[in-house]
């Protein structure tokens, strides 16, 4: 069945045909199509959930925890401020193993107010351990909701499924529903081996001092890990089954390109048409999207970086005082090898400023153009 | 005999409670009433201690630690798993301090209870942070010390009414219990048990280092907490209904209370007035709310 939906329904059919039990969530612009239609599935009995319509985000994802304590599949989903209030409870997810899905439209921070898009919300999560899926269409938004609850159970961490604010959440596309027989038998129930159970009463959580805590990290960083391979597998098991494979990172005219374009979410559709404009001018150039931010696929990264000519990093966000922060994973994925390339680091579309194809093919003209960065941190268009 | 307390014991020795710690005796009686059909999360409190260091727990249920402000709608979730899995009878208990509820956690434990979701929600009150090491609390009484309230600037405000709070959400059920008197505690953890809906239970848990008392005068305070007046043990039903459980004629005089705990020491004699005062005009305003026309005063001495 094919349908033309926004990308805040994607998110909420993505949880529905993922059999999703228990919801909680907390309205905020410009996430909240994606709860108004889940409270519509449930209250029809399309979705066989509870909703637990809590007075916060941080008791969104701490009433998801204690669902997916007890075995139940939970989800949430909210933007900006409220993944920020959040965070406490993100942590705590990671640490406690449970597998929750939380979706996340990419809303700048205030203040000023503002509702407009930029990745500083999820991407002040990087370190808590919660893995990070930035979407560039809606229906991968859809397909990825599924796929990221296969990889979560499997890893036992928590999964955030990014779409960009209006440009992807207010858009509508032609979006294709996996058959739900074929779901279900891609993505079996959640059954999972410890939990709050009263035949088998465990506590979880207790005072952990430097003997035990220590491990329990290094455990998180294993799985998180190997999150690298099992999301590659459950991408590829999904083409084979669905017709659409996802991996790690996605190469667009990629094989010999000179210079490499590197960007992620909707900017990365917008590059894929630079791209093919500056390929008819006959400059070799080429795109990586980064899909999967969290865990960072660094060795792919090398492989599809190292030897090349030179690289410019598009980011849609800024670590202030340090600059794009998906340029100083690659820069910091790139260290240690040999023939690295000269990598341009752009900052463009802050808080929701337009990305046009102009703006792209004119940072690759002017990363064609230069011998080496004359600036560590190049702001795109900033007005005088 | 018949024992008018469950033998039932899910609570095991060697857990990490100072002496004296009434918050312990707490959950072994809430545990005899609730029995192992029973969840409970725990946020950060004395509880999150008492409980003991990873790989040991001295609770023979199945336990959630969870962050400060999350007892209620962790327990919430709890719920909602459960509901969703079909698991429709277990208990779920939220157990947090006074911190806990009347602070931090008050936002998801209004929430929790506007929505009234099917949750046992337990306040063992000691009346300030404790675990981390005495710090005033709302739940903190006036004229009390703590290490933030120092003796010269001792706490001014009076104590959070949390059970007037709770019952202005109209939850099917309120109560208030003190240690000293376990048989009205766990019948009314079983009454809980038996209603559908938020309930709440709030119960008064004398702490030695925090209240400066002597361990072998908990069950006292908890007991003269009581027959002054100064925590009395009722119950709310839809917000509406108030039945006093303890029915104190004659109060004895609050200073019977204040002077054993050298949290209070300080305190001059127009203070004590005062509070005198304060806990007596509380008392006859709950005497009117249960329907008791008779209003009781403090004679200078006790018997």
């Amino acid at each position: 069945m094919k349908q033309v939906i926004m990308g805040n329904h994607a998110l909420s059919y993505g949880a529905m045909i993922s059999r999703v039990q228990v919801i909680a969530a907390y309205p905020i612009t410009p996430q909240t199509q994606v709860v108004e239609l889940l409270s519509e599935l449930c209250a029809d009995k399309k979705l066989d959930a509870e909703f637990v319509k809590v007075e916060s985000e941080h008791s969104a994802l701490a009433a998801c925890m204690g669902a997916s304590a007890v075995g139940a599949r939970a989800f949430t989903a909210t933007s900006s401020q409220g993944l920020a209030l959040m965070h406490e409870i993100i942590h705590w997810t990671v640490g406690a193993r449970l597998p929750i899905v939380l979706g996340n439209i990419n809303r700048a921070m205030a203040p000023p107010w503002t509702i407009w898009t930029d990745q500083n919300d999820s991407l002040s999560e990087r370190d808590t351990g919660c893995l990070q899926f930035y979407c560039q269409n809606n229906q991968e938004v859809l397909d990825t909701v599924v796929q990221a609850f296969k990889v979560s159970e499997k890893i036992l961490l928590p999964s955030m499924i990014i779409l960009d604010a209006f440009v992807l959440s207010h858009t509508s596309e032609l979006v294709d529903f996996p058959d739900q027989k074929l779901v279900d038998e891609y993505l079996p129930p959640f059954n999972p081996k410890y939990k709050l159970d009263i035949d088998e009463p465990h506590t979880f959580g207790g005072l952990t001092g430097p003997d035990g805590y220590y491990e329990l990290r290094y455990k998180i960083e294993e799985a998180i890990q190997d999150a690298k391979r099992i999301i590659v597998e459950t991408g590829k098991e999904f083409g084979e089954m669905f017709g659409r494979e996802y991996g790690l990172t996605e190469s667009y005219k990629m094989e010999d390109a000179d210079v490499v374009l590197v960007a992620s979410a909707t900017v990365a559709s917008t590059a894929r048409v630079a791209v093919d404009e500056l390929r008819d001018e006959g400059k070799k150039v080429g795109l990586l999207r980064v899909r999967v931010f969290r865990p960072f696929p660094s060795e792919e990264i090398r492989e599809l970086l190292v030897g090349r000519k030179k690289v410019a990093v598009i980011d849609r966000n800024i670590s202030f005082g340090h600059g794009g922060i998906f340029a100083q994973e690659i820069k910091s994925a790139l260290y240690n090898s040999k023939n690295i390339p000269p990598l341009w680091s752009y900052i463009i579309g802050i808080g929701g400023r337009d990305v046009r194809v102009e703006d792209i093919k004119e940072i690759a003209m002017e990363t064609i153009k230069g011998d080496e960065p004359k600036k560590d941190i190049i702001w795109k268009g900033v007005r005088e | 005999m018949k024992l008018s307390i469950p033998e039932q014991e899910l609570i095991t020795s060697g857990h990490l409670a100072c002496q004296g710690c009434g918050a312990t005796l707490c959950m072994r009686y809430a545990l005899k009433a609730l029995g192992k059909k029973t969840i409970v999360d725990i946020p950060a409190c004395c509880w999150s201690v008492i409980d003991g260091p990873f790989p040991h727990t001295s609770l023979k249920i199945p336990l959630f630690h969870t962050a400060f402000e999350t007892a209620a709608c962790v327990a919430s979730g709890i719920r909602a798993g459960l509901d969703a899995l079909g698991k429709k009878d277990i208990n779920v208990l939220a157990w947090a301090g006074d911190g806990g509820t009347f602070d931090i956690g008050i936002q998801a434990l209004s929430g929790a209870a506007e929505r009234n979701d099917n949750i046992i929600y337990i306040c063992y009150d000691n009346e300030a942070y404790m675990n981390t090491g005495i710090q005033r609390s709302s739940a903190t009484p006036y004229g009390a010390w703590t290490t933030t309230t120092p003796v010269k600037h001792f706490k001014k405000m009076p104590k959070k009414d949390m059970v007037k709070i709770m019952a202005a959400h109209r939850i099917p059920y309120t109560a208030t219990a003190s240690v000293a008197y376990p048989e009205d505690f766990i019948k009314k953890v079983n009454k809980a048990k038996e209603i559908k809906g938020t309930k709440f239970l709030h119960i008064i848990s004398p702490c030695p280092p925090g209240w400066k008392s002597q361990p072998n005068e908990s069950i006292k305070l908890a007991k003269l907490a009581v027959s002054t007046c100064y925590f009395p043990i009722y119950e709310i039903e839809n917000g509406e209904k108030y039945t006093i459980n303890k029915i104190v004629k004659n109060p004895r005089p609050v200073k019977e209370f204040l002077e054993r705990q050298g949290r209070f020491r300080h305190l001059k004699e127009g203070d004590i007035a005062q509070i005198q005062q304060n806990v007596i005009e509380s008392y006859n305003e709950l005497l009117k709310k249960a329907g008791i026309e008779e209003e009781v005063t403090v004679k200078a001495k006790s018997e």
